[in-house]
């Protein structure tokens, strides 16, 4: 049985880690409200874009000519995947359950005989993925430096992804991130965005008539790449909700093992406690005896 | 009838402004400058770097534009934008750089002759505003 010291010192140590996991449910719950808010708001503009999108593409009238963006290279042969994690860890599920999403697609491509590359945004996701797909991860990006999602990095990746579709180094691409139910919930999500699949968020099928000017291919190719930094913007704003709420659920988890975990040191403590000073009576008692 | 229609625009961080006695708006479109007044038919367009002017009840505001997307329907405009600024809140300092930035732009032999175009609007504008 462990001595007094010992179980005093564990005692210390663990109530030092609760106030740590304490101190980080608060920041996660502060940055939560902010990132929350923030990705509510980014939604008016993903939706509009959406349905602009699909307006234009409704109306299009020669679809073989339409953007390749939209339409796809007519091939389906090799698929990017870009994985979007986090920069740090702590945080529950929240990486593993997008790699875990991740990986049952990449093992469904390579099963259907596709060739599959990958991005990573953000090191944790390249750090669990390196250890199997290391070769067919192509980039991976991190935005440390930058405090919350911003557009300016979203059209970074976005840049990039474009710029490889235009050299024609893959034909699908498909991005993975969290999305952002409440505090508890968090859905892994994978999200086609080349060739675009749109889709009516509100279900009202509209056949209005536009003018444009100008024309709508012209429209449509300035737009496309604007829709993709938008969706990758959303996949961001959604995916650092999740991340703090999923750290701040951990967290909470975390403070309260600590607690239980202190309750029950606390106990064998005195008990061990009450045996030495009851061994101790026994031996005087006994001592006295004998005389 | 009233003769007012409402105005949103957003960008991707949030909803910039929305508005519902607007009179008349001036965009700079791609292809020129645009005025929208009520019962205007369904279009959509988009920016060229420029100067979005709203006519409302409440008064005449200018707003800096970049690029965006402009759509019309049902006496409802919507401005997609990602960069935008109340003329009011932009500085001479701030002029300054965007106006720096472009010029050096420009100067890159590289780009294509459409975003040229688009950044020689940028300078005539912010020329015009200084």
């Amino acid at each position: 049985m462990a001595s007094l010291d010992d179980l005093k010192k564990r005692i210390a140590s663990v109530k030092s880690t609760q106030k740590i996991t304490k101190a980080m449910k608060m920041v996660a719950a502060a940055k939560l409200r902010r990132a929350q808010e923030s990705a509510e708001k980014g939604r008016p503009y993903s939706e509009k874009m959406n349905n602009i999108i699909l307006n234009l593409s409704n109306g299009i009238s020669d679809k073989d000519n339409a953007p390749k963006l939209l339409s796809g290279t007519g091939k389906d042969k090799i698929h990017l995947c870009v994985v979007m994690t986090s920069d740090r860890g702590l945080c529950g599920g929240f990486n593993s359950n997008i790699i875990k999403k991740a990986k049952n697609y990449f093992s469904k491509l390579s099963k259907e005989g596709k060739d599959l590359k990958i991005v990573t945004v953000g090191t944790k996701g390249y750090d669990q993925l390196k250890r199997i797909y290391a070769e067919k991860i192509i980039k991976n990006i991190s935005f440390k430096s930058s405090k919350n999602a911003n557009y300016f990095d979203a059209e970074k990746v976005s840049k990039i992804i474009i710029e490889k579709f235009e050299k024609e180094e893959f034909d699908v691409c498909t991005i993975f991130y969290n999305q952002f139910k409440n505090v508890i919930t968090q859905i892994p999500k994978a999200q086609q965005i080349i060739p675009l699949i749109a889709e009516r968020s509100d279900g009202i099928k509209s056949d209005d008539s536009y003018e444009f000017e100008p024309d709508e291919d012209e429209i449509l190719n300035n737009l496309l790449p604007k829709n993709i930094s938008t969706q990758i913007f959303k996949a961001m704003l959604e995916n650092s909700a999740s991340e703090q709420g999923s750290r701040m659920s951990a967290m909470d988890n975390a403070t309260r093992n600590a607690g239980e975990m202190v309750d029950k040191l606390t106990i064998e403590y005195n008990r061990s406690r009450q045996a030495a000073i009851t061994k101790e009576l026994i031996e005087i008692i006994s001592g006295a005896e004998s005389l | 009838m009233s003769e007012e229609y409402k105005i949103e625009i957003v960008n991707p961080e949030k909803s910039f402004l929305i508005k519902e006695d607007v009179l008349e708006v001036v965009i700079p479109a791609f292809e020129g400058e645009m005025g929208i007044l009520k019962d205007h038919i369904p279009i959509i367009s988009f920016l060229k770097p420029g100067i979005i002017k709203i006519y409302s009840r409440s008064g005449e505001e200018n707003y800096y534009v970049e690029d965006g997307i402009v759509e019309f329907k049902n006496n409802n405009l919507s401005i997609l934008t990602s960069s935008i600024d109340n003329i009011k809140n932009m500085d001479k300092s701030k002029l300054q750089d965007l106006l720096k930035t472009a010029e050096e732009e420009t100067m890159n032999s590289e780009i294509s002759d459409q975003s040229k175009y688009l950044i020689d609007q940028k300078i005539d504008v912010l020329k015009s505003l200084n």
